[in-house]
């Protein structure tokens, strides 16, 4: 049901590639300050949801609301959307050609119109908050694969958006970078405030920080519940089957 | 990996042997059969020559061809990668019509020898263009003044205004069409997430060109770009055709003139050579230098 405080309103979702229907009947609504976990198997349109929410992708039918401005293909409030929805990617995609800072300041700079040392001062606040600060003149390049991802989400943060989207933030890292990303989106989670959707198989960090569990498969939300119920006691056979495959190690 | 001998193998010095062969056969030949006269010596002065009235050395026929050689390839190669880009971008768009229209351009540019381009631009468009904008009179005023070394510096004998303005114009709009390829081929191998990283911060389509896109497009394509510009100066020696008094033309002038075929020609090469040799040699060290982040 649609309230003031709702954020992300899909109703009745769907999304085709071709033949292949990727999203099937879609419901869901998150509120302000919400932080929902999306998980299951690959392929089951996890990420396809999840870039719809910004429209990366175009859905084909039923409604989506987000922030208060309806998402279809073409619309013109598209680039209004996206200013207010932060999107983290799985391969971090950050500028090659340009320094950390640059990266950073860019969207800021071009987009919200900041004067550069504003744009800059806010910068350096968010590397710090993803601890390295120190990087800041570096290149991509010459980071570590966790050290980008976190490059990517203060890239995300510094436009002061009032959602951000994980689209498996953690998938692309080695093992052992994996946990200083997840520090940084736990210590974002708790600060509270902010609208957080999140793709990601980290079941321990999901725990931690979702109010939401959504377990997808074949391209339809099987199941939506709170965590605690969701891990301990989950209602469907496809859903139980995913957590121990995964819960196992 | 390869293994390149280091050493020299006796089949190499047969090859040797048999290309000195050939080219003393040659020489034979043209020194011999064709009874040619050998006047070496005539060349240096078309090459800079010795002013009396100025006291000083000045550029005679060939190294006046040199310089507007330079000169007509500069500016071609600056208008061409303007237009390069424009055209690759038009390339890429999503409009259907800009991307016909661009493919059309290219296609007809690509598809008909040089030759024709440049006699057919000149003489329909040129003659058009010159007269529309007054250029001929403009430039016989400036090239009348007391003060116009600073004109004469950039665009040589004033007089020969338009003629310079034809010539550049039509190698850049011919090499315009392979540019534009090579910014094409540049910005299609940009990523899919760059263009969504920037999509996704609420950047402008022009913005995420811009800033993102090209810069890194053709920071790939400075190679093919180098051999492109090097391209232009070759084709430049087209441009004589249509009376540009630069390095081909003036052989041919003095060819006509002194009758000293294979010299004349023989240093033209030379010069072309020495010319694009020592960009190409510059640009392998400039990119060597300039070893891209992976």
């Amino acid at each position: 049901m649609s309230t003031d405080t709702t954020m992300i309103e899909a109703t009745n979702l769907d999304k085709y590639y071709g033949k292949f229907q990727a999203l099937k009947n879609i419901n869901l609504s998150v509120d302000q300050g919400e932080r929902v976990v999306i998980c299951g198997p690959s392929g089951s349109g996890k990420s396809t949801l999840i870039r719809c929410i910004n429209g990366l992708e175009n859905h084909n039918a039923g409604k989506l609301v987000v922030d208060g401005i309806e998402v279809f293909e073409g619309s013109k409030d598209i680039r209004r959307l996206r200013q207010e929805v932060g999107m983290v990617f799985q391969q971090f995609n950050l500028f090659p050609h340009l320094s950390v800072l640059e990266n950073l300041t860019i969207g800021p700079i071009r987009v919200r119109k900041k004067s550069k040392t504003e744009a800059e001062a806010n910068a350096r606040k968010y590397l710090e908050r993803v601890h390295i600060p120190e990087q800041a003149d570096k290149f991509p390049s010459q980071l570590s694969g966790g050290q980008q991802q976190r490059v990517a989400i203060a890239r995300s943060l510094c436009m002061e958006t009032r959602i951000m989207l994980f689209d498996e933030p953690t998938s692309a890292l080695d093992p052992e970078m994996i946990n200083e990303v997840l520090e940084v989106m736990v210590d974002l989670a708790e600060s509270g405030g902010m609208t957080m959707v999140c793709v990601t198989h980290e079941m321990g960090f999901a725990r931690r920080v979702a109010d939401t569990m959504v377990f997808m498969d074949e391209g339809e939300i099987i199941e939506s519940s709170p965590p605690e119920h969701f891990f301990t006691n989950p209602e469907t056979e496809r859903c139980q089957a995913f957590l121990k495959q995964i819960l196992v190690h | 990996m390869r293994i390149y001998n280091k050493k020299i193998h006796w089949l190499d010095i047969v090859l040797l042997l048999a290309l000195a062969a050939a080219f003393a056969f040659i020489w034979y030949r043209i020194d011999g059969a064709l009874n040619y006269k050998w006047r070496w010596e005539i060349i240096p002065n078309y090459i800079v020559r010795w002013n009396p009235d100025k006291q000083a050395w000045v550029a005679n026929l060939l190294l006046q061809g040199v310089i507007t050689t330079i000169r007509v390839s500069i500016y071609a190669s600056i208008l061409a990668l303007i237009l390069g880009v424009i055209l690759g971008i038009a390339r890429c768009s999503k409009n259907l019509a800009i991307r016909m229209l661009a493919r059309t351009y290219l296609e007809v540019l690509r598809n008909i020898p040089p030759v024709v381009v440049i006699f057919i631009f000149y003489f329909f468009l040129s003659e058009q263009l010159v007269t529309a904008f007054n250029i001929e009179d403009w430039a016989r005023a400036i090239a009348r003044q007391e003060d116009n070394q600073a004109w004469e510096f950039f665009f040589g004998d004033m007089r020969r205004f338009p003629q310079l303005v034809s010539g550049v114009v039509v190698l850049a709009l011919f090499e315009s069409a392979f540019v534009g390829e090579i910014v094409r081929a540049g910005i299609q191998s940009i990523g899919k997430g760059q263009h969504e990283a920037a999509q996704s911060i609420g950047m402008t389509k022009i913005d995420q060109m811009r800033f993102i896109v090209l810069p890194q497009a053709l920071k790939k394509v400075v190679p093919p770009m180098a051999n492109q510009f090097i391209a232009i100066i070759k084709d430049s020696s087209i441009i004589s055709l249509i009376s540009v008094q630069e390095l081909t033309f003036k052989t041919v002038e003095l060819v006509a003139s002194t009758r000293a075929i294979f010299e004349a020609w023989i240093t033209t090469a030379l010069f072309y050579f020495a010319i694009c040799f020592t960009l190409s040699m510059l640009f392998r060290k400039l990119e060597n230098n300039n070893v891209p982040h992976p």
